[in-house]
């Protein structure tokens, strides 16, 4: 028996390497098959979080267009945490079961959603950053073994082309419009940057699962080589605003072309991993209420179908 | 046509209609009973909120001030707003929602098909497209009346509740003032006086199968909303809305 | 908690989108919904948002039967060696002779 496993993993191995996908119905090893439930439910419930924070300015958007723009997004945002919880459940985890560990505060999802959003800036900057820090990891990612999730990937990426460019449009509209505009972009940049850092998760050396993973192609890069080219892009892109990163020992070594920044501070990001950020208890209560609220709903339309069904069968 | 001033304040009413019911529905994103839903009234929301930045731009033309669409939503006050008093009543529950915007897309499908024939071109050209997306918004609420009021005891005690609660703003979704009836005259304003027999057999049909019991006839109905003379929730909505535009005007967006 | 709040997201169902005339329908993912009606609308909300769609399926995820990986040698490899399905197959090229001097 645990021969033919032994047999079923190598052969699963050599699928793998040759860059062939995996499909539901596949064998595969059940760690392989937990540690995709985890990746794909955290990504899942970091889009539904992630509606929170910018959810939050939809009735404050200053113009008709931005408002658009926003309630746009927000709504894609929506959309993706479907997709993901669909290509989840092909790994035979229910929605319901996931929504059940984000509720009781088992799941875990992205740190950023747990900072506030103070200002109209901080539009521009989840765009810019925050969405420019998930395409990175996004695209790395569509490249992975487990078809459903690849296939959900490629769809949000070609969806998400639209969230990063709004969030720079937003920056570069502030900017242009003078001091205080300004003066509003640095000060979100300054409450933005680091949070961002860390949303490519610990150092490689910290990193437990990783070689795993990787072998079995559900990580492509390294959370810190995916960092490294988040700051190139976007030390760049501030400079040329004429923003200020917020990090004094930020300096470009020229042997290798890239950017060299100060340390992540990582207790704040455990602090905020393990449910004592800024906002942790905020979003998880709106999650909560939102669920509550609706269990009526939910029972009504459950109901209204039964008796239908019963409907339908007394009259054929 | 002869008289912006008239025709500027008949547009802005159907936008201010249609952007405040839109800001309503976004309030729920993020928070609805499921998921499926936060994307079906984001989508709606859009659409209307679509529709009254279409409505704003024709309006800021013919009134020939240069003030921009974003002016014209951003520095009214609630009293200068000449939206129905139904469409800013607040979300409360789920039910309150889709009642309320049952209650105006039965009204709002039959307005803007007669606006189709609108002797206004830029009004007629925005109407033909409003009407599908209308037709769909109609599909979404009524089904979910039915769902709500036809599904479990909660479910249709609160349904009947947000129903007896939102009915007394219904009277003003038929009163044709001069205005109204000075433009439909002129071919360019649809006439909602007309519509109260077709949109009562609308209503009853889907209510009756909904199981859910229209509320009396004698009911006293609110209004005002068309001379400016709104409920108290519309100041909150707009000073919410209002207040970017409003703290920093030197600020472009 | 979990035992006093509703979690029934509803049933799952699976969705075909057709997005021209004369293309097929095609998988574009799967949604949920308690009926058939809220499945559509749906399913037009998720999936047909951004434009692109002529028509659309949506059938329960659980009346599909599918094949599985134990299948694919004994179902589809046997094809593959069936030559005189292709029209490759076939030499000869009347029509093709017509065609050029068109």
């Amino acid at each position: 028996m645990s021969e033919n496993i032994a047999n079923l993993e190598e052969q699963f191995n050599r699928r793998i390497a040759n860059g062939e996908t995996i499909e539901p119905k596949d064998w595969m090893p059940e760690k392989y098959r937990k540690q995709l439930m985890r990746l794909i439910s955290q990504h899942a419930h970091s889009e539904i979080i992630g509606m929170l924070p910018e959810g939050n300015w939809i009735t404050r958007a200053p113009t008709l267009r931005r408002k658009l723009a926003l309630l746009a997004k927000v709504q894609d945002e929506a959309g993706h945490g479907h997709y993901l919880y669909s290509s989840a459940e092909t790994l035979g985890i229910s929605r319901e079961e996931m929504y059940d560990q984000l509720l009781q505060g088992k799941a875990k999802y992205s740190s950023i959603f747990n900072y506030p959003t103070l200002t109209w800036a901080d539009m521009g900057m989840i765009g810019w950053l925050v969405d420019g820090a998930a395409i990175i990891n996004q695209t790395t990612m569509a490249k992975c073994s487990y078809g459903p999730y690849s296939r959900a990937l490629l769809r949000i990426c070609k969806e998400e082309n639209f969230h990063k460019k709004q969030g720079m449009e937003i920056i570069a509209t502030l900017i242009a419009s003078g001091l205080k505009g300004k003066e509003m972009v640095q000060e979100s940049l300054n409450r933005f940057w680091w949070p961002t850092l860390m949303m490519f998760g610990p150092h490689d050396t910290n990193s437990p699962n990783s070689a795993e993973m990787m072998k079995w192609k559900i990580k492509l890069k390294s959370n810190d080589e995916l960092r490294q080219r988040f700051i190139d892009m976007t030390v760049e892109q501030a400079l040329e605003w004429g923003l200020t990163i917020p990090d004094p020992k930020l300096k470009f070594n020229g042997k290798i072309r890239s950017w060299e920044t100060g340390e992540i501070d990582w207790e704040e990001f455990n602090r905020v991993i393990n449910g004592n950020g800024p906002c942790n208890h905020e979003r998880m209560g709106a999650r909560r209420t939102a669920h509550e609220n609706g269990s009526w709903v939910r029972e009504a339309a459950r109901a209204y179908e039964e008796k239908q069904r019963l409907r339908n069968i007394s009259a054929a | 046509m002869n008289n912006p001033p008239q025709l500027f304040e008949y547009l802005i009413r159907i936008a201010d209609d249609r952007l405040i019911l839109g800001h309503r529905l976004s309030e729920w994103c993020g928070h609805a009973p499921l998921l499926e839903e936060d994307i079906a009234l984001a989508n709606i929301g859009l659409d209307c909120i679509g529709q009254a930045n279409n409505l704003y731009t024709v309006a800021a033309e013919v009134e020939g001030k240069k003030r921009s669409a974003d002016d014209i939503v951003f520095f009214r006050e609630a009293v200068e707003y000449k939206n129905l008093l139904l469409v800013e009543q607040p979300n409360k529950d789920f039910a309150q929602t889709l009642v309320r915007q049952f209650l105006y897309d039965s009204f709002g499908l039959l307005y803007f098909d007669a606006l189709q024939q609108s002797a206004f071109q830029p009004l007629a050209g925005i109407a033909q497209k409003a009407v599908k997306e209308l037709r769909y918004h109609f599909r979404h609420s009524s089904q979910w009346i039915l769902r709500l009021g036809d599904g479990t005891d909660e479910s249709h005690q609160r349904t009947q509740e947000a129903l007896n609660s939102l009915w007394r703003y219904t009277g003003e979704l038929f009163e044709s003032d001069s205005l109204e009836q000075q433009l439909h005259s002129e071919g360019i304003a649809a006439l909602s006086s007309g519509m109260k027999e077709e949109w009562d057999k609308i209503v009853t049909e889907i209510l009756n199968k909904a199981t859910l019991q229209i509320p009396s006839s004698e009911m006293h109905q609110q209004t005002g909303g068309r001379k400016g003379q709104h409920t108290e929730h519309l100041g909150h909505l707009l000073a919410e809305m209002q207040i970017l535009q409003r703290s920093f005007p030197d600020i472009k967006w | 908690m979990s035992g006093e709040i509703e979690h029934d997201q509803g049933d799952l169902w699976e969705v075909f989108i057709q997005e021209d005339d004369n293309a097929p329908h095609t998988h574009a993912g799967s949604i949920r919904a308690a009926d058939p009606e809220m499945a559509i609308q749906n399913a037009r909300d998720v999936f047909a948002r951004r434009g692109k769609a002529k028509s659309m399926w949506v059938v329960k995820s659980d009346h599909i039967k599918a094949t599985t990986p134990d299948d694919v040698a004994p179902f589809f490899d046997p094809t593959a060696d069936k030559i005189y399905r292709h029209v490759q197959f076939y030499k000869h090229t009347l029509d093709d002779e017509l065609w050029k001097k068109r």
